[in-house]
């Protein structure tokens, strides 16, 4: 039997910076078509994490499989093309071009026009661009941001930047979505927006999601399950209910003084 | 307001023009007024040699020469954020090669142009690998280390380059019309340079070239968006050095004499500051700077000998004023506009799209 396309399993992850672990021995799954919440503390190792699965760190062992693959050793950019795309905790865009262009970069992998082509403008080089950019238009439609599409990114808000940049992994029409604190600086409206693009993506497109969040409301309402990483460990992992009452889970959170958990 | 009446002013250049197409949104001419800015600066640029005097046909052509280079080294520093100081000496491999190849060889002028650029881009990818490790101005470094490695080439390699004395080149000639005037010159780098323009524009915005600019604003971004940092790298050192080499044989061809002391670490620094002056990360801009940059010593000049009746000693001032002049303009824009020349060119562009309604 193959496991199917979303599937994402972690084994026994370890990651240390010099003295520090900030990964010991980590492992998760996340199921196809789900999304996964993971929570914890500052500095518990999540960014981390998601790093080590969308190829900008490597783990010191351990192993990462998606769908059939072990990617553990793979480049950032090859992962990419198996249909990982992520957002980052501090947005990440191409500061100086537009929504549009962005957006366009998170189509990189599907399009094929290389210097010369590019260069000459060739009629499908162009039929390239705007066959694509039907696409970009479609994901803008989406994500409601029709009237910043040619607005230089570096100059706009701060909650509509988060929307370009899930825009931009959203391009790249990823099997797996990797969202590290999309909501993080948001007002209550801005996060119900989020939330709600966050579902519809993965109910209209099957994407699975894996979601790094501090909000405990919104990890509560919209994932399937979480997982709680403590010190580069899992602590917990199950359903938004049953975890939420986990006493370690409590002890965690309640020790590091992040109350966060106790609001909900 | 009765239906029907649009609300299109007529004497507003440029309100209510609406695109229906993603071509027609994605043209680099979208509207009328473009267009037509687009046809008159042809015009100018084609009756230009008709009327100017002879002198300033040459000054037009070293702008020319100078633009294919800062193109060039534009689509690399200023686009993919990969600074080069070896740029000088990459638009020499382009000088010596085809030199070589056409008095040497025999080969024509025409074949010995691209193999030229390809030369340059080759050498270029090569001194570009450090790009994977390095950054900023240890990358800098790098690059001087091949402008070292190069120039020392070119002085010691005296069997292909002529060492310190140099090479002699011949016009190129296209059937029994040889190119031996300014004016046909003139027209030949008019036609490379439209081209060289036209294809960085195109480049720039289309796949390769969003990944360039990803590069230089984002790097990791770009890597998780599909990226690979190396494969961009060293092509945005070919395809920059392509343009060098390019530059660097007509400027053979033009001078018919190259030696070393052309392709220097000044040369390269004089290539940096087009870019920064003309606009960094900005085609049109790379012209703007290539055009400031042969403009200020002409004029410089022009003012010493205007004023050596009065002081006989104001010509060795003068001379010292141009490194300084160089610089003060470098700084000057860094500080005061650092997206140069381009960016002033774009208000005032901006002012009369509107215009008159230009608040
Ligand atoms: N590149 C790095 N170099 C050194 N240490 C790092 C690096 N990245 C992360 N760390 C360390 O690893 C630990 C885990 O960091 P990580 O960013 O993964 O935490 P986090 O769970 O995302 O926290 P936060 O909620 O604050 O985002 C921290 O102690 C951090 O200082
Ligand atoms: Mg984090």
């Amino acid at each position: 039997m193959t496991p199917p396309a979303g599937q994402l399993v972690v084994e026994k992850l370890i990651l240390h910076f010099g003295g520090l672990t900030a990964l010991s021995g980590v492992n998760l799954e996340a199921r196809p078509g789900e999304i996964l919440a993971v929570i914890g503390p500052n500095g518990a190792g999540k960014t981390s994490l998601l790093n080590c699965i969308s190829g900008l760190y490597h783990p010191n062992s351990g192993t990462i499989t998606f769908g059939q693959k072990d990617i553990t050793k793979m480049p950032a950019p090859t992962r990419a093309r198996l249909g990982i795309a992520r957002t980052f905790q501090n947005i990440e865009l191409f500061r100086h071009m537009t929504v549009l262009e962005n957006l366009m970069l998170g189509r990189h992998i599907h399009l094929k026009t290389g210097v010369l082509a590019g260069g000459l403008y060739w009629r499908w080089a162009q039929s390239e661009e705007v066959q694509h950019r039907r696409v970009v238009e479609e994901i803008i439609d989406f994500l409601e941001i029709e009237r910043i599409r040619k607005k230089t990114v570096g100059t706009l808000a701060y909650g509509l930047q988060k929307r370009v940049e899930l825009g931009r992994a959203l391009a790249l029409e990823p099997k797996l979505l990797l969202l590290d604190e999309p909501m993080a600086g948001m007002n209550t409206e801005e996060k119900e927006d989020m939330a709600r693009f966050i579902l519809d993506i993965n109910e209209e497109r099957g994407v699975t999601v894996i979601l790094i969040e501090h909000d405990m409301g919104v990890v509560m309402d919209i994932s399937d399950r979480v997982a709680v990483l403590d010190f580069g460990r899992k602590i917990a992992e199950g359903k938004p209910e049953e975890v939420k009452e986990n006493p370690e889970v409590i002890k965690a959170y309640l020790g590091g003084k992040d109350l966060q958990l106790t609001v909900v | 307001m009765p239906a029907g009446l649009k609300l299109r002013n007529p004497f507003a250049m440029e309100c209510g023009v609406y695109k229906t197409t993603y071509e027609q949104d994605m043209a680099l001419h979208p509207t009328p007024l473009s267009r037509l800015r687009l046809a008159a600066m042809l015009a100018v640029f084609v009756l230009f040699p008709l009327m100017a005097d002879p002198y300033y046909v040459s000054v037009a052509n070293l702008i020319a020469i100078a633009a294919i280079g800062a193109i060039g080294l534009n689509l690399l520093t200023g686009f993919t954020g990969q600074i080069s100081i070896g740029h000088g000496a990459f638009i020499g491999v382009g000088a010596y090669t085809s030199g070589y190849l056409t008095s040497q060889l025999g080969v024509p002028f025409w074949v010995a142009l691209p193999l030229a650029g390809i030369a340059a881009a080759v050498v270029g990818a090569l001194f570009g690998l450090p790009s994977l490790r390095l950054k900023g101005l240890y990358l800098a470094m790098a690059t001087l280390a091949a402008q070292v490695i190069i120039e020392f080439t070119m002085y010691h390699w005296t069997a292909v380059t002529g060492g310190s004395r140099g090479l002699l080149l011949t016009s190129p000639s296209l059937g029994g019309f040889v190119f031996n005037s300014e004016i046909r010159y003139y027209y030949l780098f008019l036609a490379l340079t439209a081209a060289a323009f036209i294809f960085a524009q195109n480049l720039t915005r289309t796949r390769v070239g969003r990944a360039f600019m990803a590069i230089r604003d984002r790097d990791l971004a770009a890597e998780v968006t599909g990226i690979e940092l190396f494969h961009y790298k060293i092509m945005a050192f070919a395809v920059s050095s392509f343009y060098a080499g390019v530059a660097g044989t007509l400027w053979g061809h033009y001078l018919t004499v190259i030696s070393p002391e052309h392709f220097t670490i000044s040369t390269s620094v004089e290539y940096l500051a087009m870019i920064i002056i003309g606009g960094l990360g900005n085609v049109t801009g790379s012209i703007f700077g290539a055009a400031f940059m042969t403009l200020i010593p002409i004029l410089l000049r022009g003012l010493s000998k205007a004023m050596t009746g009065v002081f006989p000693n104001i010509e060795t001032v003068i001379n010292a004023l141009r490194e300084f002049t160089f610089g003060a303009t470098i700084i000057i824009f860094l500080i005061f506009e650092p997206e140069g020349l381009a960016k002033m060119w774009k208000n005032i562009k901006d002012y009369f799209r509107l215009w008159p309604f230009s608040y």
